[in-house]
């Protein structure tokens, strides 16, 4: 008999340096306290994180990468909103 | 390496797919872009990453056991500590490479499935038995070494998801070589029987090793497509070569001599070794080394010893599911 699937978890850690909660990988489990274990077990056993999250996949909607030129297109064209778009005089030093 | 039943020829399912779409996704291999799950990709990459990831992630739990077998007689409880982290690892890179297999439309429940009837290799390596203390020196030293060597490049291999495992793995495995070679390395600073014990190891684990890189250039049927598809950046002999130079060295370190009188430097320093006995490795892959029964019996009987646990979690969870929409209700 085959056996049956255990739900799917995306783990995020937020490591050491209060940077933001990162995706790490995924792991199986069949209910949020499991998964929180395991992904202390899995994911931080050598100290990379001081907080986990665990989010069901299924909760998770991704943009189609399909239409990602469409998508992400509107950003492409406005170089403007680069701080290097804009001329600063030497003279004036770092800004 | 820990994929090597993938060294046979493959149906080609290709003519099907849209032309279009196939050079459009050859294009962006070429370009070093990175194949995410839920990009078009054709049949037979899918196909040939699934075999490949779930092979390499079978390899990793069942290569579990042959260290296992010496948690409870590691000489010290430094090494012991050491051996357990070791073990604790191949678990997680298992995992890791087990996520990333699912990533291309296949549970994890199918994979696991497929290894435990037989049906799924893993490398054969793990077909040997591990008889002394110094076999455990000798894994972490040469057969992780080998598999450093083969996972370095696969952190660049077109699959996005494989090669973020790969990456995790390498910074992990760097730790479980270095433990074998210091294992070996107080081995044979200590008395005549030690060494002459770690000399035994060597000479055992030697040819199994050079073995893991797969079948020669010119037998392997599969690697074209992968090369293409830049799964695979290097030949099994290119891989091997590197791996055989690196490790010549360490072994004159320690004193200790490679199992092949006929080997010898060329001028251009590789060390080039004898001929592999390819028919051994034929019979370990076919299921007749010396541990194949055993480790397949060992995992089947930890499948099934685990199954009531994997029933409670689930029954405990759907309880609590049952629980909380009945509340709502109220």
């Amino acid at each position: 008999m085959a056996t049956p699937n255990t739900p799917l978890w995306e783990v995020f850690i937020r490591s050491r340096n209060g940077l933001a909660h990162k995706h790490v990988g995924s792991l199986h489990a069949s209910d949020a306290t499991m998964a929180l274990q395991a992904a202390r077990d899995i994911y931080t056993r050598r100290g990379e994180g001081l907080s986990i999250w665990v989010v069901p996949s299924t909760a998770i909607t991704a943009s189609d990468p399909a239409k990602k030129g469409m998508m992400f297109e509107p950003a492409e064209s406005k170089i403007y909103r680069h701080p290097t778009f804009y001329e600063v005089p030497e003279e004036v030093g770092h800004m | 390496m820990y994929t090597q039943a993938l060294n046979t020829a493959e149906t080609n399912d290709r003519s099907l797919e849209d032309a279009g779409q196939a050079a459009q996704f050859q294009a962006r291999i070429d370009a070093e872009e990175r194949i995410e799950p839920n990009d078009w990709m054709p049949a037979a990459y899918r196909k040939t990453l699934t075999r490949q990831i779930s092979q390499h992630a079978h390899s990793e739990i069942v290569g579990m056991l042959p260290e296992g077998n010496w948690i409870t007689r590691a000489p010290t409880l430094r090494r012991k500590a050491a051996l357990l982290a070791k073990v604790q690892d191949e678990c997680g890179h298992g995992l890791y490479l087990y996520a990333a297999a699912e990533t291309l439309g296949t549970s994890r429940e199918e994979l696991v499935d497929a290894m435990l009837a037989g049906k799924a290799k893993y490398s054969s390596i793990f077909n040997y038995p591990t008889l002394t203390w110094a076999d455990i020196g000798t894994i972490g030293w040469l057969v992780d070494g080998a598999a450093i060597m083969n996972q370095i490049p696969l952190c660049r291999c077109s699959y996005g998801p494989y090669a973020r495992a790969m990456i995790r793995v390498c910074k992990e495995e760097s730790f479980h070589q270095r433990q074998g070679y210091e294992i070996m390395l107080t081995l044979c600073r200590g008395s005549d029987e030690q060494k002459a014990m770690a000399q035994d190891a060597l000479n055992r684990w030697w040819w199994p090793v050079l073995m893991m890189f797969g079948p020669p250039d010119s037998t392997s049927q599969h690697s074209d497509t992968s090369t293409k598809w830049k799964i695979k950046r290097f030949s099994n002999d290119e891989l091997r070569q590197k791996f055989v130079d690196a490790t010549v060295p360490q072994a004159q370190y320690l004193g200790l001599t490679i199992p092949d009188p006929g080997m010898i430097q060329d001028a251009d320093g590789h060390w080039r070794y004898s001929e592999i006995d390819w028919t051994e490795f034929k019979q370990v892959l076919a299921g007749n080394g010396p541990c194949n029964r055993d480790r397949m019996a060992a995992r089947r009987k930890a499948h099934e010893d685990g199954a009531w646990v994997r029933e409670a979690a689930a029954a405990y969870a759907a309880k609590r599911a049952h629980r909380q929409t009945a509340q709502a209700a109220e």
